[in-house]
């Protein structure tokens, strides 16, 4: 008897059920870590729709990156929750809401099963292309991030940058220059220091492995990133290292560096190889490396600043 | 029926009118200081210019440019498209932001010597930003790369809103990030199903194949539900007064004037680019009376505001709802329909300058009288001529009196209103002319009073020149010749065709 149907619909059930418990856990904290939990279930039910490099990124942000955001986040509400009253909706407004919510996912629901069994899907000609003329590179996902919609993804970088200065730009205006405050306390524990001596040369190892292998298989600068990103986030609640001024040149090069490449190399494609955003075939793969290589520093370098948020006073934690 | 074509001659400059703002915003970025304020108002001019090459370009041609990116075509590639109304658009937002980036320089200019601040690089990253992503809102031709652009846009234009830092300004871009961000969601939803429905994003190759089934009517439902959140219908406006005048005037200019435009523009290209084919009428009448619904309720809710900012802010309600009244009066391709899509188009341009002009106007009024309390206005238009002047002229547009664009708009409104029949939408048209005459004579009633106004700060007639610039604009928009309405219908869908 096959059990997979079992651990699939057990699955299903999980997800939705840290879905509801974030929604009705009674102090933030306790939301925080389901929701957590709930990227991670949700990175499992990717593997098993056969999509490795959504379950990647959905592990790194969904279930790494937002969960230190939130409790970061979090933190700082304690601090401050004498200033904010929370008001609490009212029945009618959450049963409104609900029923709102309720209505969407029914015909999301009814509809995504409405459609044509086997989804028209341009995957089969992005991997394709992939394999031929197209980009030189044997993971079709790749290929479409780094040629196919290098447009989108080149944009969806700068994106990145203008939320790093949104961040930035709800701080004190005497803080301006000065770097964000540290994660962590002064001392912190030995767990935590061990932990943060160990860990990030084995996680930089990882990371710069996903990102090399994303050409051919599941990974790419996204979730190499990603994972980079965490080992700094890591360092930096030991307090072995502290988050950069935010006006520090380096910082604010390495930031642009990802689509500044990417656009310079879009805009050299109009002249090498007849196109914006063009890559001469012979050159494709190399090209495409070299960019990723940038985004990789501007997304491991993003994630961390977005979390550390806006500079903070001398002594304002 | 629109087709699908490799590039065109000048299709280069489609890319570079997104490119050159995404420079700038890098470089402003990196070099941060004085080299910000530098390098926004050093590309300016060439954005403008090629905003005008792209204008040119359509028209010579007399079909739309066209440019694939990478050279791959849709569906695998994404491809940029200059028709009549983006080129159209694309001059009034070079305009317009050139004005703002302009009068802004008294406020966010980085004197020498001084270093960076965080309102300046602010500004300065934001505005180029905001130019950014309205460029690709109207060249794009593929809706997933047009979510990009608006999550460009949102991005933005939010920490514009708390470029000052007040509490209350704090919690108004916080609401606006949330009305926004669920707009984001619902359109990014729509644009799924599309995909999974239809295995294309692009917006030509879906109106081709697009038919009347649940899973298109649920679709256009999401992504027109996250736009009007988007843009500010009413009741889905509650974001915006609080929004539009907590921000610094120059940016007050640009959210007000033009960044609600492009979440609208996409709603034009939704249900007249993309699904025409479902002739969807009831939706039409549906969006009409949800407009008609805003020009009241904006109007009266501005008639009641004692704070000038807010008077304007609401007056933005009221005038985004005259432009819904596009959708029944062009939908389809009748006669008439002809006309309802100029009057849409004319009431996009005569606001975006008139309402510019209006808060460029209510910042130098409340900088140089210390409050834009309404009701201490006393004799504030002997001590501040030309700034009264610039509301004024902005008032004759925004009510629809002659010579304007804003009579233009309302005219042609009701002549296509006539034409089809649809005397119903007449009623909105005029009674929410009256009501806005009503708003305007609030305003300039008790400045033209007897009264000392006590200047905390001397006019400043440069950057009153500059609102007083746009507001003439939207004036002369009155005097458009008929070649404007034919350019405009450059690559429309359906144009002027048999009636179905």
């Amino acid at each position: 008897m096959n059990v997979q149907p079992f651990l699939d619909i057990s699955l299903a059930a999980l997800v939705i059920g840290v879905a509801l418990f974030t929604i009705i856990a009674k102090d933030e904290f306790s939301a925080v870590v389901a929701y957590v939990a709930y990227g991670i279930f949700l990175a499992i039910v990717w593997v098993r729709l056969y999509a490795p490099d959504v379950a990647l990124t959905e592990a790194a942000v969904g279930g790494g990156v937002t969960g230190v955001l939130l409790v970061m986040a979090g933190k700082r509400l304690d601090v401050s929750a004498t200033m904010v009253v929370a008001k609490k909706p009212s029945v009618a407004f959450s049963a409104f809401v609900a029923a709102c919510s309720i209505l969407l996912a029914g015909s999301l629901a009814a509809v995504i099963l409405s459609l044509p069994d086997a989804a028209p899907s341009l995957a089969p000609q992005a991997a394709a292309a992939a394999q031929g003329p197209g980009a030189g590179l044997g993971n079709p996902i790749t290929a479409v991030l780094m040629s196919y919609r290098s447009f989108d993804t080149m944009l969806e970088k700068v994106v990145l940058i203008l939320a790093v200065v949104g961040v930035w730009s709800v701080g004190a205006d005497e803080a301006w220059g000065a770097a964000p405050a540290p994660f962590g306390p002064a001392t912190p524990s030995d767990a935590l220091l061990f932990l943060a001596k160990t860990l990030p040369p084995i996680g930089g190892l990882i990371g710069v492995h996903i990102f090399w292998t994303g050409a051919d298989e599941p990974g790419g600068a996204f979730q190499g990133g990603a994972l980079l990103a965490a080992m700094w986030m890591v360092a930096m609640m030991a307090r072995l290292a502290d988050p950069p001024p935010i006006n520090s040149r380096w910082l604010r090069l390495a930031l642009i560096s990802g689509p500044a490449v990417f656009l310079a190399i879009g805009v050299a494609g109009a002249m090498l190889a007849g196109h914006f955003f063009a890559y001469p075939s012979a050159l494709a793969k190399p090209l495409i490396l070299f960019i990723e290589t940038f985004m990789l520093l501007s997304i491991a370098v993003a994630l961390p600043m977005l979390v550390a948020g806006p500079a903070a006073r001398k002594g304002v934690r | 029926m629109m087709e699908l074509a490799a590039n065109t001659p000048a299709g280069s400059l489609l890319v570079l009118a997104i490119l050159l703002p995404v420079v700038g915003i890098l470089l402003a970025f990196a070099l941060g200081g004085r080299s910000a304020e530098r390098i926004a108002l050093g590309l300016a001019p060439l954005s403008l210019a090629l905003a005008v090459a792209i204008a040119t370009a359509v028209a010579r041609a007399g079909k739309p440019v066209t440019y694939m990116i990478g050279g791959l075509q849709p569906p695998l590639g994404i491809s940029l498209r200059a028709d009549g109304l983006s080129a159209t658009m694309l001059v009034a937002v070079a305009v317009i932001m050139i004005a703002a980036m302009l009068y802004a320089r008294a406020k966010f200019g980085v004197p020498e010597g001084s270093g960076e601040s965080r309102s300046a690089l602010t500004f300065w990253v934001m505005v180029q930003a905001v130019w950014g992503g309205l460029a690709m809102i109207v060249l794009s031709s593929d809706l997933f790369n047009l979510y990009v652009a608006l999550e460009v846009l949102t991005f933005a234009a939010v920490p514009l809103v708390c470029i000052e830092g007040r509490p209350e300004a704090l919690v108004a871009a916080l609401r606006y990030l949330i009305f926004a961000l669920f707009g984001s969601i619902c359109y990014l939803l729509g644009v799924a199903l599309f995909y999974g429905a239809y295995g294309t994003m692009d917006i030509i190759l879906l109106s081709q194949q697009v038919e009347a089934k649940p899973v298109v009517w649920v679709a256009a439902a999401l992504m027109t539900t996250g736009l009007l959140a988007k843009t500010a219908l009413f009741p889905l406006h509650l974001w915006l007064p609080s929004a539009h005048s907590n921000a610094p005037a120059a940016a007050s200019a640009v959210l007000s004037g033009l960044v609600v435009k492009g979440s609208f523009f996409l709603l034009l290209r939704l249900w007249f680019y993309v699904l025409p084919a479902l002739q969807a009428e009831d939706v039409m009448r549906i969006l009409g009376a949800l407009g008609s619904v805003a020009i009241l309720g904006g109007s009266a809710l501005a008639l009641m505001q004692a704070r000038l900012k807010l008077l304007i802010a609401y007056s933005t309600v009221a005038q985004i709802g005259y432009l819904f009244l596009v959708f029944p009066l062009a939908a389809g391709a009748h006669e008439w329909s002809h006309i309802g899509w100029g009057a849409g188009v004319m009431q996009i341009l005569a606001h975006a300058f008139a309402k510019a002009a209006m808060f460029m106007s209510a910042g130098l009024l409340a900088e140089s009288l210390g409050h834009d309390q309404i009701a201490r206005l006393n004799g504030a238009a002997r001590a501040l001529p030309l700034t009264f002047l610039t509301l004024a002229i902005s008032s004759v547009s925004l009510v629809g009196l002659p010579p304007s664009g804003g009579f233009v708009a309302k005219w042609l409104m009701l002549q296509a209103a006539v034409a089809s029949g649809q005397w119903i939408w007449s009623a909105p048209i005029l009674i929410g002319g009256l009501m806005a005459a009503g708003y305007a004579y609030r305003i300039l009633t008790p400045a033209l009073r007897h009264g000392e106004a006590l200047l905390k700060r001397p006019a400043q007639p440069r950057r009153e020149a500059i609102a007083l610039a746009l507001a003439l604009v939207a004036l002369g928009l009155g005097f458009t010749p008929e070649s404007f309405y034919d350019f405009i219908e450059i690559g429309r869908p359906l144009t002027m065709g048999p009636s179905p």
